[in-house]
């Protein structure tokens, strides 16, 4: 049976253009830019200086806070500066900047292809070893692994949901992920069903991806535990509640986490780097990423280093199209405009998407005529109208109420609303407020 | 690079829809209703729709421009879908005079003093049409018999709508019978061979326009299923009850502007409800009203007056009815 989830969610067109473009690895950088904060949490602390030389999947920052992780260098060579940069959004942060010598890894890593599937590592052994390797969600919430791992004993998990939903339009990486790297995948979900030891892990796929669907199918059929389930197209999908309703028929509440109804989420592409990371002893290094767009010449999939700039990647598919007036990282519903072509690549950067000029602006925005489609598509029940309007109103105690601080940021209100009305913009000034009305409150209790 | 990247936030894509094409899809689907419309009362639909249209539009550019003093927005096609339904919920033999004074009123005090697209609270064409109404009942309800082209605008020949005949008929104290013997059988009524308003008479026109905007997503189903569904269960009950004194459920829903209003005027979006549940009580609420007042009321029909009435408690239908949020309802299965 094909599952969704009931509530809400929208049809963007899915162009999928680089869907049949096998995974290419792309030439070494010649310089790396590794900010310190690539993940939800604390920002690493950087533990190397000007001057050092580095290798390959060597620590060079490091974070001691539970909700953190670490970061390493995804080639050697030798450090240049370990100070502000300024990254993809315009905002100035701490990164390491690497001039790259060679490639030489650490000996630790196991750098040959062949498949390893036997595992014996205990539950701890393999979050610490996913701890140390750095590993964060590469779906784009970038929330560190190890968290997801160490949860409230009490708590019991019932089922692992692997989320290979990629419900945004453009992005083909997990898809191209799964066809070429079945195995290993199916390997680190077994592995994070006994960290987690849990008996069932259920793996969901929209239905626009048959051949992953028929692929990770017959892989799985042999064992017990792993369930592929088909799902209707519908974004946003690959939204964790979303994606965990669509399954289990279950709703996490509000400000809650999935564990909270039995179930923990990993990105599938979360699920290889954690196979390479307890298998092989690799730590998070280079992704897969999409880099496509509608006048892009050759659009593809590549396995990039992290810290790799972004205009490596946009001479990978023939160059920027002549008329491309807006690049984003990510996918076009949630995926953040870049500012500067020399900014890097990141752990949570899945996609990069070239838009034309005529695609790069918004059209001017017309009065509300409370046609409701924005309340209709909501898929947390929320009403966009009325969250934007109490926002511009300032009227942050009534907007709490509403649940504005359960808006996902799908953007499926401002898709389909015919008045072009930014509301998402508004929601998210108005989150961050009642956000921060939220913690002052709890900070005086 | 040249010239700097465009930076904004997400999304980055829209789904297309815009306001002006919600109502230009309007406009397409009162098509059908009016060719019947002309065929039925000749000039007289030319006349009234072109002149309601002429002065909706003018009356909003010339407020816009002196009166509010803000830019006209006249391409949103608003004001062109209030003149058109003015002009289908009014007699094709209305004097002109009276029709601009509707026009007004409509755009006017119905639009532009609530600060105009998207703030007024009561449907712009209905306030125009009641004003109409209550202030010139002789001229709103001398309706014209369709004659087609073979007769003038103002010395068309006038009937009562089927509506209006059977509350004669009862009041002189004829048998319910032999009133339905003497009306138009249904097939002329789902045609629109009928004395009535200009565009209200063709069920069959105004099912096609209403079915084009269900298909193109432009309303839901919630409104108009609500109210016809009210409707035909309300009278349904009247006529299996006392058939002698109330007529069948497929009469009230083929007459009095029953499928106009449910398809084309109670779902405004400005003046309907937000979520599908207010929807659905709104409709149950205009077919109650509309059936009480048709049944026990002054008027023979009371489809204006029934969405005028729920359109002022659509406010209130904003503020309870909400949509269940996530996580609200916890469920194990």
């Amino acid at each position: 049976m094909i599952k969704t989830f009931p509530k809400g969610g929208i049809h963007p067109q899915d162009h999928k253009l680089s869907a049949t473009s096998e995974v290419v690895p792309l030439a070494l950088p010649e310089v790396v830019t590794l900010p310190v904060s690539q993940h939800i949490g604390v920002p690493a602390t950087v533990i190397v200086k000007p001057g050092d030389v580095v290798r390959t999947g060597q620590v060079i920052a490091e974070s001691a806070e539970f909700i953190s992780a670490s970061i390493h260098s995804p080639v050697s060579g030798v450090v240049v500066r370990t100070d502000d940069f300024v990254e993809p959004s315009g905002l100035r942060r701490t990164a390491v900047l690497i001039r790259r010598e060679g490639d030489d890894w650490v000996e630790e890593v196991d750098r040959s292809p062949e498949l390893v599937e036997s595992f014996s590592m205990s539950p701890m052994e393999i979050r610490s070893r996913i701890a140390r390797s750095g590993i964060v969600g590469l779906g784009g919430a970038t929330f560190p692994a190890q968290v997801k791992l160490a949860f409230d004993p009490r708590k019991k998990v019932e089922v692992l949901i692997i989320n290979a939903v990629e419900c945004e339009p453009f992005l083909t990486c997990d898809h191209r992920l799964m066809l070429e790297k079945g195995p290993e995948i199916l390997t680190g979900i077994r592995i994070l069903m006994h960290a987690l030891q849990v008996e069932r892990a259920v793996v969901g796929i929209e239905e626009n991806k048959p051949d992953a669907i028929a692929h990770l199918r017959a892989l799985a059929a042999p064992g017990p535990g792993i369930q592929i389930q088909p799902l209707h197209m519908k974004y946003p999908q690959g939204s964790e509640k979303q994606l965990i309703k669509a399954i289990t028929g279950r709703e996490v509440p509000s400000m809650k986490l999935p564990i909270e109804v039995g179930a923990v989420v990993f990105n599938v592409a979360t699920v290889f780097a954690v196979y390479e990371a307890v298998q092989k002893n690799k730590p998070l290094v280079d992704r897969v990423i999409t880099v496509t767009g509608p006048e892009v010449a050759r659009p593809g999939n590549f396995l990039v280093r992290i810290g790799t700039p972004i205009s490596a990647l946009i001479e990978a598919v023939g160059g920027m199209p002549r008329d491309t007036a807006k690049v984003i990282a990510g996918g076009p519903m949630m995926g953040k405009a870049v500012k500067r072509l020399d900014a890097p690549v990141t752990k949570g950067t899945s996609g990069l998407l070239l838009l034309p000029e005529r695609l790069s602006y918004r059209e001017e925005a017309s009065p509300c005529v409370r046609c409701g489609r924005c309340v209709s598509v909501c898929v947390m029940g929320l009403e966009p109208y009325l969250l934007a309007a109490l926002t511009n109103k300032q009227m942050f105690e009534r907007a709490e109420g509403e649940g504005i601080v359960d808006c996902v940021e799908c953007g499926s209100c401002q898709w389909t609303c015919p008045s072009h009305r930014p509301l998402l913009d508004f929601i998210r000034l108005g989150k961050v407020t009642v956000n921060k009305r939220i913690r002052a409150r709890a900070a005086k209790i | 690079m040249d010239r700097p990247l465009v930076v904004s936030p997400a999304p980055h894509i829209h789904g297309g829809a815009s306001v002006h094409r919600l109502m230009y899809d309007v406009l397409l689907a009162l098509i059908p209703a009016y060719l019947v419309s002309v065929w039925m009362f000749g000039w007289g639909a030319l006349y009234v729709t072109a002149l309601s249209v002429a002065s909706c539009v003018g009356f909003e550019y010339l407020i816009q421009r002196f009166v509010l003093k803000n830019k006209p927005t006249l391409c949103d096609g608003s004001a062109v879908i209030t003149g058109v339904l003015l002009a289908f919920n009014v007699p094709s033999n209305l004097p002109p005079l009276l029709l601009v004074a509707g026009a007004l009123v409509a755009i006017g005090v119905g639009k532009m003093t609530f600060g105009g697209l998207g703030q007024n609270i009561f449907n712009p064409a209905l306030v125009g049409r009641v004003f109409l109404l209550i202030s010139f009942p002789v001229p709103m309800t001398s309706w014209p018999v369709p004659q087609g082209f073979h007769t003038g605008v103002l010395d068309a020949v006038t009937g009562a709508t089927p509506l209006g005949m059977v509350r004669e008929g009862l009041a002189s104290g004829e048998s319910m019978s032999s009133i339905m013997a003497n009306l138009p059988d249904y097939l002329d009524l789902l045609v629109g061979k009928m004395a009535g308003s200009t565009g209200e008479v063709s069920s069959l026109a105004l099912l096609l326009g209403g079915i084009f905007l269900l298909l193109r997503r432009t309303i839901t189903w919630h409104i108009p299923v609500s109210v016809l569904v009210t409707m035909a269960l309300f009278t349904g009950v009247m006529h299996l009850a006392h058939p002698g004194q109330y007529a069948s459920p497929v009469f009230h829903l083929l007459t009095g502007g029953a499928l106009l209003g449910a398809l084309f005027m109670a779902t405004d979006y400005v003046t309907s409800p937000m979520t599908p549940r207010g929807m659905l009580v709104y409709g149950a609420g205009i077919g109650v009203i509309t059936v009480l007042i048709r049944l026990f009321g002054a008027y023979p029909e009371g489809m204006s007056f029934a969405i005028l009435i729920m359109n002022a408690f659509v406010p209130l239908l904003n503020r309870y009815i909400r949509p269940v949020r996530f996580g609200e309802e916890v469920r194990h299965g």
